[in-house]
C-alpha cells in the first residue's frame, strides 16, 4: 500500500505542478481570441479579428517594434563581447582571470531592481537622455553575463586540441580559430544570442528604470495593465511563443540529426 | 587530458613554451578587454554611482530633481526608519516563495529527471514545457493570473461555493496572491538547476539503498536529496535573488497598504517623488543585505561546486 502511493506522489505531484505552469499560456493564448474591445477581461465570444489585425490597438506595434529593435542591437553586441570574453577565460590564463569571472557572476547575483537602479543613477549623474540608447546598454550589459555563462560550458567542453592540429597543419591562429573552433562553438553561441534576446526581450523592470518615455513591448502591457490590456498584446505573446516553441523544436531535431550523421560518419 | 593540458600553470615547461604562453596571454587579454570595459563602465561604476548618489542631500531652496554631492549617511537611517516593514516583507514574500517552488520544482525535476530516465522524447518534451513560460511575456502571465484569481473568475466562484473561501473573501489584493505569483514566476529557475544536477545522479545508489532495506523516504532523505544538494542551492539563489527584489508580482497581484514590496517603494521614491538619494539608498541597502543573506547561506549550504 505504500509504495503504491510513493509510487503515484511523484507522478500526479509533477504532473499538477506542469498544470500550474502552463495555466496562464493557455490563458494568454485563449484570450488573444476574445471579442473584447479594448478590455479583455472577460470572454465575450470567439472572433479571429485579432490575430487578423495584430496592430489593431493604439501603440501596440510601436512598442513591439521598439523591443524587436533593442533587442536585436543588444544581442548582437552581448553575444559578441561575450564570446570574446568566454572564450579568452577558458582559453587562456591571466592574472584578472578571477577578477573577470567576478564581474561576470555579480549581475547574474544582484536583483534587476538593483541593476537598474544604478544604471539610472548613474545616467542621471552624467546627465544622458534617457532613451532607445540607454536601454540598449542595459539589456546588453545584463545579457552579457548569460552570453558568458552559456558559451563557457561550449567552450569548455572542446577539445583544445583540434585546435592544436590545425596549428600543425600549418593554419594561421585566425585560421583556425574561423575554420575549427568557431564552427565547433556556433551551436552554443546561437544558444546564446536566442537566450540574450528573449531575456532582453521580456525585461520590464531594468528598461522601466533607463526608458524615459520610450516604451517596450512590456512596459506598455504594465502600463495598460490599470486599463485592461488590449487583445492585440494577447496575441503578439502567443505568437512569439509559437516562434520560440518552433525555434527550440527545431533546434533539438537539427542537432539530433548532426549527432546522427556524425556518429554515421 | 586535454583538460589538463589546458590547465597546465603558465610558466612551467621549456623556454619556448613559456614564450607561448606569453603570447597565448596577451590574445586572452585582447579577447576579454572589450566585454571588461563595458562591464566596468555599466556595472562596476554604476553600482559607486548608486552609493555616491546615496549620500547625497539636498541643499535648502533647490528645484525638484536637484541634489548636491555630500555625504549624508542620515539619508540610510530615514530610509531605514520608513522602509523596514518592505524590507522585511520583501525577504519573507522571496523567502516562502523560494520554499513553496522547491516544493513544487524538486518533485518537477525528480520526474522528469529520475522517473522518466530512458524516455527520451517525453523528457525532452516535459523539458520544453518547462521553459515554455518564458516564451511569453512574464508580465502577461501576471496578468493572466490576476484575472484568473479576480473576484468573478472561476477560482474564486468555486472557493467560495465549497466554502472554502468566506463569500466576500477574496484571493487578488492579497499577500497569499503575491507569494504565488513570485513562485509562479520563478518557478523555472527552480526546477532547472534541480533537473541538471538529478540527471546525472546515478539510480543504481537509489537501487543500493532499497537493496539495504531502506524504505522510499528513507533513501530520498539520505542518498537523493544530500546528493542534489547543488542544484538546490543554485535553484533556491536563482529564485530567492531575484524574488525579493521583484515588484511586478506585488503591483500586479497585491494591494497599496500590507503587500507593498521594496522593489515598488524604490521606483516610486525614484519617479513620482524624485527623492534620488533616498531610492539609491534603498537599492544600496537591498544589495547589501542580499549579499550577506547569499553568503551566510552559501556558507552553511554551499558545496565546492558553485561558481
Amino acid at each position: 500500500m505504500k509504495t503504491t502511493i510513493g509510487r503515484w506522489l511523484v507522478p500526479v505531484f509533477g504532473g499538477l505542478a506542469f498544470i500550474f505552469l502552463l495555466v496562464p499560456v493557455a490563458y494568454v493564448f485563449a484570450f488573444s481570441f476574445n471579442d473584447a474591445g479594448r478590455t479583455n477581461l472577460s470572454w465575450r465570444g470567439f472572433t479571429l479579428e485579432n490575430w487578423l489585425n495584430p496592430c489593431g490597438a493604439p501603440a501596440v506595434c510601436e512598442a513591439l517594434g521598439n523591443s524587436l529593435q533593442i533587442g536585436a542591437i543588444a544581442t548582437v553586441l552581448a553575444t559578441a563581447l561575450g564570446t570574446a570574453i568566454a572564450i579568452g577565460l577558458v582559453r587562456y590564463r591571466f592574472r584578472l582571470n578571477a577578477t573577470a569571472n567576478m564581474l561576470i557572476f555579480l549581475p547574474l547575483a544582484t536583483p534587476e531592481v538593483v541593476l537598474g537602479a544604478s544604471l539610472l543613477a548613474q545616467f542621471l549623474n552624467i546627465g544622458a537622455e534617457l532613451g532607445l540608447g540607454t536601454i540598449i546598454i542595459a539589456h546588453t550589459m545584463f545579457c552579457i553575463s548569460f552570453v558568458v555563462v552559456t558559451v563557457k560550458a561550449r567552450v569548455a567542453s572542446l577539445d583544445p586540441k583540434l585546435e592544436e592540429a590545425a596549428s600543425d597543419l600549418y593554419a594561421s591562429p585566425l585560421q583556425a580559430f574561423w575554420r575549427v573552433t568557431f564552427p565547433l562553438l556556433l551551436p552554443g553561441i546561437v544558444a546564446a544570442a536566442l537566450l540574450a534576446f528573449a531575456m532582453s526581450f521580456d525585461d520590464f523592470i531594468i528598461t522601466n528604470f533607463n526608458s524615459g518615455n520610450v516604451t517596450t513591448f512590456p512596459k506598455f502591457i504594465y502600463v495598460s495593465a490599470t486599463r485592461g490590456i488590449p487583445a492585440q498584446a494577447n496575441v503578439i505573446g502567443s505568437a512569439m511563443f509559437i516562434i520560440a516553441l518552433a525555434i527550440v523544436i527545431g533546434g533539438q531535431i537539427l542537432s539530433h540529426r548532426r549527432a546522427r550523421t556524425l556518429a554515421a560518419r | 587530458m586535454s583538460l589538463l593540458a589546458a590547465r597546465r600553470p603558465a610558466g612551467t615547461g621549456s623556454v619556448q613554451e613559456r614564450a607561448a604562453d606569453r603570447r597565448r596571454g596577451r590574445t586572452g587579454y585582447w579577447l576579454i578587454l572589450p566585454g571588461f570595459v563595458f562591464m566596468l563602465l555599466f556595472f562596476v561604476l554604476p553600482v559607486f554611482s548608486l552609493l555616491a548618489t546615496s549620500l547625497y542631500t539636498k541643499p535648502p531652496g533647490a528645484d525638484i530633481g536637484q541634489f548636491a554631492p555630500a555625504l549624508e549617511f542620515g539619508n540610510y537611517v530615514v530610509v531605514l526608519q520608513n522602509y523596514w516593514p518592505e524590507l522585511l516583507r520583501s525577504f519573507a514574500f522571496a523567502l516562502v516563495a523560494t520554499a513553496a517552488a522547491l516544493l513544487i520544482g524538486y518533485p518537477m525535476a525528480y520526474l522528469v529527471a529520475v522517473r522518466l530516465r530512458g524516455r527520451k522524447l517525453l523528457q525532452g518534451i516535459l523539458l520544453v514545457l518547462i521553459i515554455a513560460p518564458f516564451f511569453t511575456s512574464f508580465i502577461l502571465r501576471t496578468q493572466a493570473w490576476k484575472q484568473i484569481l479576480a473576484d468573478e473568475g472561476p477560482v474564486v466562484q468555486v472557493l467560495r461555493a465549497l466554502s472554502l473561501l468566506p463569500q466576500d473573501g477574496r484571493l487578488t489584493a492579497t499577500a497569499f496572491a503575491v507569494v504565488c505569483g513570485l513562485t509562479y514566476n520563478f518557478l523555472p529557475f527552480m526546477t532547472l538547476p534541480i533537473y541538471a544536477n538529478l540527471e546525472r545522479l546515478d539510480t543504481r545508489l537509489i537501487e543500493a539503498g532499497s537493496d539495504l532495506y531502506a524504505g522510499g523516504f528513507t533513501t530520498f532523505r539520505t542518498v537523493t536529496l544530500p546528493l542534489s544538494m547543488p542544484g538546490v542551492l543554485a535553484g533556491t539563489l536563482l529564485t530567492f535573488i531575484p524574488a525579493s527584489g521583484d515588484y511586478v508580482n506585488a503591483a500586479l497581484l497585491g494591494n497599496n497598504q500590507d503587500t507593498t514590496m521594496i522593489g515598488q517603494v524604490i521606483d516610486s521614491r525614484f519617479f513620482r517623488v524624485v527623492d534620488y538619494p533616498g531610492a539609491a539608498a534603498l537599492s544600496f541597502i537591498l544589495m547589501l543585505a542580499i549579499l550577506v543573506l547569499v553568503t551566510l547561506y552559501v556558507r552553511r549550504f554551499g558545496t565546492k561546486d558553485l561558481v
